[in-house]
């Protein structure tokens, strides 16, 4: 529990970071970027987590461990998204990912 | 035990089979002469371990206490379906399946040793001699068959690998006709069969023969009080197999393929169309012969009449073909019709059952006389390439060897006293007038026939005028003339093996005597056919022309077959065709693959339509994702805070 500040604040907060890394991955065209914006996502949902576990069961350890797995599993991801790009800019000589559509119809 | 001492005969079918796999599968590898070596060896094992089988089965330890036991020295189980239902492969011996084990490797035997010459420098000799093996192990499978779904099984098998014989020379359009004419015709009555099969597994709960003919079994009891318009369901069912048999043997009027089946090359006329496949139907009848007799008289009846009818008709066919293997295709299915025939008349037990002993007799003798006549023909059409009567003649100059193995022949087949022949057909004959007088009338009818024309044959051929050959006939090398003299002593001395001694429908051996009243009567008219043929064929004359003259309506009928093959032509194009066949088709274009290509269609349609949602923009995917979730998520939070 901290003083003075209350769950719906850590929420705003949150929701506001979810959002911002939706825009992001929706309208960033360089890869790396919308890697980044990915990464807004999962930590706006670790906050939630952590969040929701100090203040509503303070003596339960879910909620932390969840977001220590997400912490690493999106390590994980990065170390892999960003092969994957280095590998498409090998082929392609590009990251823009409007021109990445060679598996369309 | 008895059954024991008999177990090696499983190796008889196993050895062809390995034969037509090794030669089969090795395909163009191995030489020629290998090949036909390999298959001639193991056939000729077969033939001497059958001997062997037959001496130890009919005169050392077949007969117990008087009867010819049923031994079955090898039976596993091949397919099991349930507890009570489970169909066995084995071998069974009982007097008839000994003497078609000797029927069948002997007459193969020669064969293969003849086709050594006949078809030498031929293309595809090795594919010749593993269909050869193919067919004479299925033929063997057949005959050692325990039960009757066994039987149905080699009998495809006899019926795929005459096919494949017939049409061996795939590149003549006639021949691939003729293979699938054969096909097609067994088949339709191999449906029947299966049916009655169906019948008689169903009431009997068993497929075994030796639970099925069991005279004091509960087999033919089970049929008790069941009937179908009238007509008891053992007489359905017997009725049915019966008809299957008739399609397998060439019975009138599912005779039609026969006659055609003579493109294959000659040997496999002489094997297949002569002396084992089409006697697989009179096989079929004897096997079930205590339930024809015991069960039901009125399908014995129709076997009966059938194999009459069959035997008149393709005489008066026979009488003026003239093609010199269509000639002995008719005369094969006529003393088929006689082997029909004398099971029709036969009673059961002692003297009655004298019919089935000159059957089998009869089948006998004439695998021997018909495979030699087949095996002459072949010789001569390989000396003079021709099959036309037309072309031959003074032959008995160039082919002495032929000339006097047929001369044999045709003295056996016609009935004249010493030569095999005229035991077995007297035998039929003397069952037939014990019987049922018009049968026995149309048997001797049929005797004058055969004799005359068979002599018909053989002086067209041998006598008759020399013709301009385009290089002087000559005879074939000791591979061919070989079987020709083996199945001549044969021909000339079967006759004498007391067959009553040995096969009896009841497995208890009687003495059959010889009956004067018949033998002079049938012998006359078999010289009067003899005579006649002389008279019109020895030499050339206008003598033929002036009798065909007088009665031309008769000739161009049995010229022209009766017609049979224009009946069925109309049957099935006209009414299978127009009335089954073409609704059918249609049904299936229209409805079936109508359905079926309306929702490929619109499938195919549709996915026109909203193939470019996949545009491989990953954000447009994002967004449509993003929106979506969003969509649901709003609409679950309005649907709970209803």
């Amino acid at each position: 529990m901290i003083e003075g500040i209350g769950v719906n604040d850590f929420l705003v907060v949150s929701t506001i970071m979810f959002f911002v890394g939706v825009y992001g991955f929706v309208v960033r065209k360089n890869l790396i970027t919308m890697l980044m914006s990915v990464e807004l996502i999962l930590n706006a949902a670790n906050i939630n987590f952590v969040v929701f576990n100090k203040y509503l069961f303070p003596d339960m350890m879910q909620g932390y461990m969840f977001s220590l797995f997400v912490i690493g599993i999106a390590a994980a991801e990065a170390a892999v998204a960003i092969a994957i790009i280095l590998n498409v800019y090998r082929n392609l000589k590009n990251i823009n990912v409007e021109h990445l559509d060679t598996m369309k119809h | 035990m008895t059954t024991d001492l008999f177990q090696y005969t499983v190796w008889i079918p196993i050895l062809v089979f390995l034969s037509f796999l090794i030669v089969g599968l090795s395909g163009d590898k191995l030489s020629n002469k290998l090949a036909g070596s390999i298959s001639t060896a193991t056939i000729s094992i077969g033939m001497i371990l059958s001997y062997y089988t037959a001496y130890e089965y009919f005169l050392v330890h077949g007969n117990i206490n008087g009867v010819y036991e049923t031994l079955l020295p090898f039976n596993m189980e091949w397919l099991s379906f349930s507890d009570t239902l489970s169909i066995n492969m084995g071998i069974y011996l009982d007097p008839i399946s000994v003497m078609m084990l000797v029927v069948v490797t002997t007459i193969s035997t020669m064969v293969h040793i003849y086709s050594f010459g006949y078809m030498e420098g031929e293309e595809g000799f090795n594919r010749f001699y593993s269909f050869l093996s193919l067919f004479s192990f299925s033929m063997l499978g057949l005959v050692v068959a325990t039960n009757i779904f066994q039987m149905y099984v080699f009998w495809e098998l006899v019926g795929v690998s005459s096919f494949l014989l017939i049409g061996y020379y795939y590149y003549k359009d006639s021949a691939v006709s003729a293979s699938k004419k054969a096909f097609i015709v067994t088949r339709f009555a191999d449906f029947f069969f299966l049916v009655g099969i169906l019948i008689l597994g169903y009431y009997t709960g068993t497929f075994d023969f030796i639970e099925l003919t069991d005279s004091a079994g509960s087999a033919i009891g089970s049929f008790a009080g069941v009937s179908f318009l009238g007509i008891g369901a053992l007489t359905w069912a017997l009725t049915l197999i019966f008809i299957g048999g008739a399609g397998k043997s060439a019975m009138f009027p599912l005779h039609i393929w026969l006659p055609d089946a003579m493109e294959g090359p000659t040997p496999v006329s002489a094997l297949i169309h002569a002396a084992t496949m089409v006697v697989a139907g009179v096989y079929l009848v004897a096997r079930l012969f205590v339930m024809f007799v015991l069960g039901s008289p009125e399908a014995l009846e129709v076997v009966m009449w059938v194999g009459a009818l069959s035997a008149l008709f393709a005489a008066l066919i026979a009488i003026t073909q003239t093609d010199i293997k269509r000639v002995l295709a008719f005369s094969t299915m006529s003393q088929i019709g006689y082997m029909m025939l004398a099971l029709g008349v036969s009673g059961y037990g002692g003297e009655d059952g004298l019919g089935y002993t000159a059957s089998m007799f009869h089948l006998f003798t004439h695998a021997m006389f018909k495979a030699l006549l087949f095996l002459g023909a072949g010789s001569i059409i390989h000396a003079v390439h021709s099959n036309e009567m037309g072309d031959m003649g003074n032959l008995r100059k160039h082919l002495p060897i032929t000339h006097a193995t047929f001369l044999i022949a045709a003295l056996a087949i016609s009935g004249i006293p010493v030569f095999s022949g005229f035991f077995s057909k007297d035998e039929i004959l003397a069952a037939a007038y014990a019987s049922n007088k018009i049968v026995f009338f149309i048997g001797w009818a049929v005797a004058g026939l055969t004799a005359f024309y068979m002599f018909r044959l053989y002086y067209s051929i041998f006598w008759n005028g020399e013709k301009a050959y385009e290089h002087t006939p000559h005879e074939a090398g000791p591979s061919m003339t070989f079987p020709l003299m083996f199945l001549a002593f044969m021909a000339a001395v079967a006759g004498f093996i007391p067959f009553s001694e040995f096969v009896s429908p009841d497995g208890l051996p009687y003495h059959a005597h010889f009956h004067w009243n018949i033998a002079i009567p049938s012998v006359l008219i078999a010289v009067a056919g003899i005579w006649v043929a002389t008279m019109m064929y020895k030499n050339p004359s206008s003598k033929p022309d002036g009798v065909m003259a007088k009665i031309p309506l008769f000739y161009k009928w049995s010229h022209r077959k009766f017609y049979m093959d224009e009946v069925w032509v109309f049957f099935v194009h006209k009414i299978i065709f127009k009335l089954v066949a073409w609704p059918i088709a249609w049904f299936d274009k229209k409805v079936v693959d109508g359905s079926f290509d309306g929702m490929a269609w619109v499938t195919n349609k549709v996915s026109d339509k909203i193939k470019g949602f996949q545009s491989g923009q990953l954000q447009q995917y994002a967004v449509t994702m993003v929106m979506g979730l969003l969509g649901f998520a709003l609409t679950l939070l309005y649907w709970m805070s209803k």
